[in-house]
């Protein structure tokens, strides 16, 4: 671990027209840390994320992310081309919907195997074993490797988006709303799994979710956002103990109590 | 032959063939990319060789002499229209034998006979985009060759291996030239693949319905895609043809009756009567020497 953050986000604002998407925001991100973006749908959070993992362009402002060799590369200045490689090397995205982070229509196997076939892996044996192990590591039995996700029930599709991403080792991984959909049991591993697998890894994530429990569980801090802009940051557990912005006392107290 | 003044030379209008002309040229300068062009009409449905019937009409010369096979074959019904259709209109010597063709029309097979200098080989395309089946936007798959983004293309042969044990890709088994763009061969048999790689011949390939032209000169690298453990092969024949004994050519198979009775023999035609006239004889040959003496009609 170094003392220089991961991610430096300066003042970024993303408008549709005359509406606000998400307006100046900054951070820090630092290698290892899990940030959790939260606020109710509509407060520009996924917007933040499409902004920062350059699937979007921000209207203004600027994210520099340190690349391996420790030399900070502002994204939007890159290539497009620089931009694919990073998104499918040191970067993985888990979107809220499977189907949108799969190939349906491919088997498992090379779900997972694909990133590495694009980086050249050229060795059938070594991604399939490869394969083999990250499905293990997700939690799906190793005869399921040949079978397409179309046949997976919603938890497994999500694992297996997860080990897709992590194949390459990212040092970064975007997910939004990666538990959204699931029942509560479901979820209950997934975040298990998710938080041993960020640890042991050491990712650095950046979470969108309305749902505050997962904030807690997972992140080190958090971000609350209304109406684009950023009302609340601090450490998960303050934020959420002892709530400042009047919106997040309302958000806080919005969580049904079972 | 005598109402050829009611036609331009060769079919299309001049303009036309610079059109194409450019796109040929274009296709030449940067080997494997498909060049987009304004595709004409033409006297044929889609699917029968109109791109192929450009790109011949655009290049064809009043000394050219022209062959053209479909799928081996230099009497089945689409070559034998095509070489007709060219004698009518561009009045051009025209041929069945490989050698002394100086175009060659092709529809899915690569001649037996080894192609020379000078010789150009045309391509029919069906589909040209190789990643078409794994990624249906044409945007997507225009950015990927731009960027050179062929990790796909390995899924493909991923799933064959996880799914057959080994590549199952029997045709239009894709290949990168010059080390930068991959390609479809055009739905040949990859038997074909290796004649690709450095042939002296120019090799251009024509799309009718999908308005692309791409071409693969002289003396270039073509290299099937494959695994380092699981590397590129060509099918193989544990029998030689039934007609004319050759090994090491591609085989079809032929049904001759519905006992099961089979036989294979050559897919190229020009080459299988050559041998037979040289004398080589398969074990199912007839024993009259010309097929001419045996077809004799009998009133």
């Amino acid at each position: 671990m170094t003392d220089e953050p991961l991610l430096r986000v300066s003042a970024l604002s993303k408008f549709y027209g005359s509406r606000v998407g998400c307006d100046n925001v900054s951070f820090d991100l630092w290698p290892g840390e899990v940030l959790a973006v939260v606020g109710e749908s509509g407060s520009g959070k996924t917007t933040l994320l499409n902004c920062l993992s350059t699937r979007l362009l921000p209207s203004s402002g600027t994210a520099s992310y340190r690349m391996r060799d420790g030399q900070f590369r502002e994204l939007y200045r890159m290539s497009e081309a620089e931009r694919r490689f990073l998104m499918r090397t040191d970067w993985g995205f888990v979107h809220q919907n499977p189907a949108d982070g799969l190939r349906m229509t491919v088997s498992a196997g090379a779900n997972v195997g694909e990133r590495l076939m694009a980086v050249g892996d050229r060795h059938y044996g070594k991604i399939r074993a490869t394969a083999v192990d990250w499905l293990s590591r997700v939690e799906i039995e190793q005869d399921r490797i040949d079978d397409e996700p179309r046949a997976f029930s919603g938890g497994m599709r999500q694992r297996l988006q997860i080990a897709r991403n992590l194949v390459t080792g990212p040092r970064l991984v975007f997910m939004d709303e990666p538990t959204g959909g699931l029942d509560v049991s479901v979820q209950a591993r997934l975040l298990d799994l998710l938080r041993g697998l960020v640890t042991d890894l050491g990712l650095a994530a950046i979470v969108v979710t309305h749902d505050l429990a997962v904030a807690r569980l997972l992140s080190q801090r958090m971000m609350v956002m209304k109406d684009g802009r950023v009302v609340e940051s601090g450490l998960t557990d303050r934020v959420l103990d002892d709530p400042r912005a009047p919106y997040t006392q309302l958000l806080v107290s919005s969580i049904l109590q079972v | 032959m005598t109402d050829i003044a009611t036609y331009n030379f060769a079919y299309l209008d001049e303009q036309t063939k610079r059109m194409i002309r450019r796109a040929i040229l274009k296709g030449i300068a940067i080997p494997g990319y498909q060049v987009p062009f304004a595709s004409r009409e033409m006297p044929m449905p889609y699917g029968w060789g109109t791109g192929g019937v450009q790109v011949t009409a655009s290049i064809i010369g009043p000394d050219d002499v022209l062959k053209v096979i479909d799928q081996g074959a230099d009497d089945t019904t689409n070559a034998v229209s095509i070489r007709a259709f060219f004698k009518k209109v561009a009045n051009v010597a025209v041929t069945t034998d490989t050698a002394s063709a100086t175009i060659i029309q092709t529809r899915h097979r690569i001649p037996e006979h080894p192609l020379t200098a000078g010789q150009v080989l045309v391509y029919q395309v069906p589909i040209p985009e190789p990643l078409r089946f794994l990624e249906p936007r044409e945007t997507e798959t225009r950015k990927m060759h731009a960027l050179e983004e062929y990790g796909l293309m390995h899924v493909k042969l991923y799933e064959d291996i996880a799914k057959h044990g080994r590549i199952a890709t029997t045709y239009a088994y894709p290949v990168k030239v010059e080390g930068r763009y991959v390609m479809d061969p055009s739905p040949t048999p990859k038997f074909d693949n290796p004649k690709m790689h450095r042939s002296p011949a120019l090799q251009l390939f024509g799309a009718g319905r999908e308005k692309r032209i791409y071409a693969v000169p002289p003396f270039t690298d073509v290299v099937s895609l494959d695994f380092e453990d699981h590397p590129f092969e060509v099918q193989t024949f544990d029998q030689p043809c039934a007609l004319c004994a050759a090994e090491n050519v591609y085989l079809d198979e032929v049904i001759l009756d519905d006992h099961g009775g089979h036989m294979f023999v050559c897919s190229d035609t020009d080459h299988c009567e050559k041998r037979r006239e040289e004398g080589h004889r398969g074990h199912l040959a007839p024993e009259i020497h010309l097929a001419s003496e045996k077809m004799e009609p009998a009133q």
